[in-house]
């Protein structure tokens, strides 16, 4: 039985507060852009995109990233690889990218995030934001901006649920 | 969902693993539209080819595909081998598993040399054209190529247009084009025809204006100059006149058709040159989306787990 974790409201209200940590943090908008990591990450960045529009009255630049082509488990894993699409229509270099994600867990899609970054151009700054950090880290990662702190156990599930509006959206949790 | 770790034909593909490797070509050919054209997901990893038929264009293509997954691309050149000094093909196979390939891309003269090797290596074996069998990594290309202008498969009409019978290409293409829904028409003077082709689910055509008519695609193919030595044809000027693709019969094609040729091409022979060189013409296209299409297909079987 999936436990709910989140709802609606606490997810936008964790949407909004990262928002103006983003805007804070960087002292505005100027030169900051966000990528969102396909796939659950990609919906997360259009809606602080949106949030932080509101907040600074001013349009930011986002793009989305697959990682798949620099994941380190090309043939542990059963599953086959899901080539998503990459966007990204403006140049990184110079810029400030924060990179989001919704669920933060070994650190590895972070890594090759990294990696796929770095391919497209030299920014000045990368920093991370997730919607939720559930721990188990195998990598020396940190996240700039958490909306939520969630402890786990490594079996776990978590499972984001994002719209592209506040009409449905939840994290639940699924333990064996 | 991709089941083999090797690749020898389309006809051994299910629609769903054709699919698959269409849809990871699309993110390939994205990477090579980026500055810096490389991604790491088979870095460590070893291609060797090996062509015992001459090749330019498909050697080089499965060489850059391979550089630009950062795998080691090694060529083993059969001009200048053991293979001149009597080695069996087997020998030559395994000598090569033992230098450590991952991959072994091979062309051969004969059909069935890939599927031979593939059940005495531990290697990924990719066919690269086996004697007048399969071509897959060609229709392949060619369907991602069709796709990308015209979507989806099914309701299409693709006409194929030349040697038949000796063509891996046609009939890899016919296998894929097939089994993706697409209505197939083959267009080629009798002696050109293989027999049973009617078994293979495609539409015969021995005229070519009423075989281009409303067609969708049209696929020339390169008449094989070296393989005509037995009277098939009377002359290349004549089978120009009745099967040559011209602007004229180009005309009686859908208005947004295109042209393909896998080349290389013989011009004024199986195509006009203002045809090759016209605004339908996509087969510049097609070799570059060449690259992207093997390096998916080297992708996905290196993510076969072994």
């Amino acid at each position: 039985m999936p436990k709910e974790l989140l709802d609606n409201n606490d997810i936008k209200r964790a949407i909004t507060r990262m928002a103006h940590e983003i805007v804070e943090k960087n002292k505005g908008i100027e030169n900051l852009c966000l990528v969102g990591i396909q796939k659950g990450g990609v919906i997360l960045a259009r809606r602080l995109a949106a949030q932080i529009e509101s907040i600074e009255g001013m349009s930011i630049e986002i793009g989305a990233l697959d990682i798949t082509f620099y994941r380190d488990d090309l043939n542990t894993k059963d599953e086959q690889p899901f080539v998503k699409e990459t966007d990204i229509q403006f140049s990184i270099n110079g810029k400030t990218v924060v990179i989001v994600d919704d669920v933060l867990f070994t650190g590895r899609s972070i890594r090759a995030a990294l990696d796929a970054l770095l391919d497209f151009g030299r920014a000045d700054n990368i920093q991370l934001a997730v919607l939720i950090d559930r721990g188990h880290r195998e990598l020396p990662i940190r996240p700039d901006y958490v909306g939520k702190n969630i402890p786990t156990a490594f079996d776990d599930r978590i499972d984001v649920i994002l719209q592209e509006d506040d009409t449905d959206n939840r994290v639940t949790l699924v333990s064996d | 969902m991709f089941k083999s770790k090797h690749l020898l034909g389309i006809k051994e593909l299910s629609p769903d693993e054709i699919n698959h490797i269409l849809d990871t070509s699309s993110g390939f050919r994205d990477v090579l539209r980026r500055d810096i054209k490389k991604v790491p997901p088979l870095r460590g990893k070893t291609v060797i080819s090996l062509f015992f038929e001459p090749s330019t264009r498909t050697r080089t293509s499965f060489a850059l595909a391979a550089k630009r997954l950062s795998a080691d691309d090694v060529n083993f050149s059969v001009t200048s081998s053991s293979v001149v000094k009597g080695e069996s093909i087997q020998d030559t196979a395994l000598t090569i598993q033992a230098l450590g390939a991952d991959f072994v891309v091979i062309r051969h003269k004969s059909s069935g040399v890939p599927h031979i090797l593939s059940k005495i290596l531990n290697a990924s074996v990719v066919n690269a054209g086996d004697g007048a069998n399969e071509h897959p990594t060609q229709a392949l290309l060619d369907l991602f190529t069709i796709r990308s202008h015209k979507k989806k498969f099914k309701g299409l009409t693709v006409s194929i247009i030349g040697d038949i019978a000796h063509s891996r290409v046609a009939k890899s293409n016919i296998y894929g084009l097939t089994k993706l829904g697409a209505h197939v028409r083959v267009i080629c003077p009798p002696t050109l025809m293989p027999a049973e082709i009617d078994k293979m689910g495609v539409e015969v055509f021995h005229s070519i204006d009423k075989g281009v008519r409303n067609a969708d695609v049209l696929m020339t193919l390169r008449l094989q100059l070296e393989r005509q030595s037995t009277g098939f044809l009377p002359s290349l000027r004549e089978y120009f006149k009745l099967y040559g693709l011209t602007q004229e019969r180009l005309g009686l094609a859908k208005k947004n058709a295109i042209v393909m040729h896998p080349g290389p091409m013989n011009r004024g022979v199986e195509i006009a040159s203002d045809v090759a060189d016209g605004p339908q013409s996509v087969i510049l296209e097609q070799v570059t989306n060449g690259i992207a299409v093997r390096m998916a297909v080297l992708y996905l079987l290196a993510g076969v787990k072994k």
